[in-house]
């Protein structure tokens, strides 16, 4: 599947290379704790700036799921048609990524199904982060 | 002259009460330029900038006033559908043609600065730059008005679009996701209004019961108002009214999201006039007066709104627009959101609660009798649907509702009050336009 590659910024770095270490680390606020993704520059709940890294683990459940049948990314049309889920972590449901859920064929996605973190090569050097069916 | 950035027009907080100008400012003209499916890049006379005179002259003509009493111009820099599309929506380099089109200016692009030199407005001291879409332009148009940083203002909406397939090029054509995009398009998200709505859409039938395929009453409803809307891209096509069996059977984009949930992208362009309530009196037409207007920009807490999300700001700014009109439910009696897919309308429709709908109540009401000539004339606009992607079928049309002069679509409930969208849950504004000042 040829993914667009994503271009790390002052901001994202730190997640991108965690990323190409096969680690998945989201900011985390000192001050209340509320872990967000994607990066941002303060807390989003309380606007504290000091953020830490903090690596998770990894796991989550499919809340919902479309499959892409006529979308407008060159890159992708060749992959058409493919599912687009959306993910929940399980250390906090509100924080939420999207998947193409790798192994899971186009229309056959189990809502509700746990899934676990894996990372795929969009170009040499750089992944990204999939999430794949806990079977 | 102002410059948006300065201006501090928007209503986008809570609890700032009943707005200030409440029936003190009025829309007292509307013009509609032809509806193309495309411009064809040759003919001058359809060109976006064309347009947008054409729209201005007969908002100005209706009204009943010349283009030197125009004191303010308040126009988005537009492209195709608006600047809400990125680098994705802009025309490829190209020769132009001979002068003084050398430049997009006049051709794919419009802002004030063209239509105040093209037109040969020389009265214009309210013109500012930087400007959003429809959706929040209506409400900055009625502060000026209410504020008196102009008189006799013009707001105009132009919506273009070209040969090809829509938004396919710029940053959609990239191999690389850069910024915000790094976290959305390599799993396939271009970005839109399709994308915000379908996952809490499909979130809404499991929490709520239904089926995407309940949006059909809906959708069909669209097709039929708007083939009863002259101005429209639909009734001057004649495009054939689909059928339940039309639409479950149709090509998916998004799936479940079909061919028939999205607007057709057309080549048009509206325009309003605002003035204030005094003057508007002694104009051609029956005042049309702003109740309210309100903004909302709610910020995402992670990569898709959920559906808790999406009803948390629908909420929200349902409540920030009732307190400003001074207004509630009971008392709206057109509504006119936006469903430039129709997979959100009913977010809105709940939010509002309108008729008394309530969460999880709109699929039901969909299969009821929504008709505009029936009790619950919901949408009579027919929206982007029904007359295509202009982004102002919702305005024009609770106007003329509130006017009496609807024609075919005239509803036959209560016509006072009137609440119109352009807006996408996370951004975008609300107007609340009133038959009577008070």
């Amino acid at each position: 599947m040829p993914k667009l590659i994503p271009v790390a910024d002052e901001l994202s770095k730190p997640f991108w290379d965690a990323v190409n270490a096969k680690r998945l680390v989201l900011q985390r606020c000192t001050g209340c704790s509320k872990l967000q993704y994607p990066p941002q520059k303060t807390c989003q709940v309380c606007g504290n700036a000091a953020l830490e890294w903090k690596e998770v683990s990894g796991k989550g459940h499919i809340a919902t799921y479309i499959v892409i049948e006529d979308g407008r990314l060159n890159r992708r049309m060749p992959d058409q048609p493919y599912n687009l889920a959306l993910i929940t972590l399980d250390e906090d449901p509100t924080v939420n990524f999207y998947s193409n859920l790798p192994g899971t064929p186009p229309y056959k996605v189990p809502v509700g199904a746990a899934v676990e973190v894996t990372f795929e090569d969009v170009a040499p050097g750089q992944l990204i982060h999939e999430w794949c069916v806990v079977n | 002259m102002a410059a948006a950035n300065d201006y501090k027009w928007r209503r986008d907080k809570d609890g700032q009460g009943v707005w200030e100008h409440r029936g003190k400012v009025a829309i007292a003209g509307l013009g509609h330029s032809p509806v193309d499916r495309r411009w064809d890049g040759v003919s001058m006379d359809q060109t976006l900038g064309a347009y947008c005179i054409l729209a201005c002259q007969k908002a100005m003509d209706e009204a009943g006033i010349t283009a030197d009493q125009v004191d303010g111009i308040i126009c988005c820099d537009s492209h195709i559908a608006g600047p809400s599309g990125g680098s994705a929506s802009k025309w490829a380099p190209r020769p132009y043609f001979d002068s003084p089109y050398d430049s997009e200016l006049g051709l794919t692009l419009v802002n004030a600065e063209w239509l105040i030199k093209t037109m040969g407005l020389k009265n214009v001291k309210f013109a500012p730059t930087k400007l959003p879409t429809i959706g929040e332009m209506v409400g900055m148009a009625a502060q000026a008005v209410g504020d008196g940083m102009c008189t006799n203002c013009l707001m105009i909406y132009p919506c273009g679009n070209l040969e090809g397939r829509y938004r396919r090029g710029g940053e959609n054509a990239d191999d690389y996701a850069r910024g915000p995009r790094q976290w959305t398009v390599p799993w396939g998200n271009h970005g839109g209004n399709d994308f915000i709505n379908t996952f809490p859409f499909n979130q809404y039938c499991l929490k709520y019961g239904g089926h995407h395929d309940d949006l059909a009453p809906f959708v069909i409803n669209q097709h039929k108002n708007g083939m009863l809307t002259p101005w429209g891209f639909n009734y001057n096509h004649d495009i054939e009214p689909i059928t339940v069996e039309d639409y479950v059977k149709s090509r998916y984009i998004l799936n479940p999201l079909r061919i028939w949930d999205c607007d057709r992208p057309v080549q048009a362009s509206t325009a309003y006039l605002f003035t204030t309530a005094d003057r508007a009196k002694d104009m051609r037409q029956k005042p049309v007066y702003v109740l309210n207007h309100s903004q909302h920009n709610f910020k995402q807490p992670s990569t898709q709104a959920d559906l808790d999300t999406i009803e948390k700001w629908t909420d929200h700014a349902a409540k920030r627009m009732y307190e400003g009109a001074g207004l509630g439910p009971k008392d709206v009696d057109l509504f006119n959101p936006y469903d430039g897919y129709s997979v959100m309308t009913q977010f809105y429709l709940e939010a509002f609660q309108w008729h008394g709908v309530k969460r999880g109540d709109a699929l039901q009401f969909y299969a009821g009798d929504i008709s505009v000539k029936g009790p619950h004339p919901f949408s009579s606009s027919g929206g982007n649907l029904g007359n295509g992607r202009t982004r102002s079928a919702m305005y024009t049309d609770s106007i003329e509702q509130l006017r009496g002069t609807a024609g075919a679509r005239q509803v036959t409930v209560r016509a006072e009050t009137a609440l119109a969208a352009f807006t996408t849950p996370p951004s975008g504004g609300w107007l609340m336009l009133g038959k009577h000042p008070n």
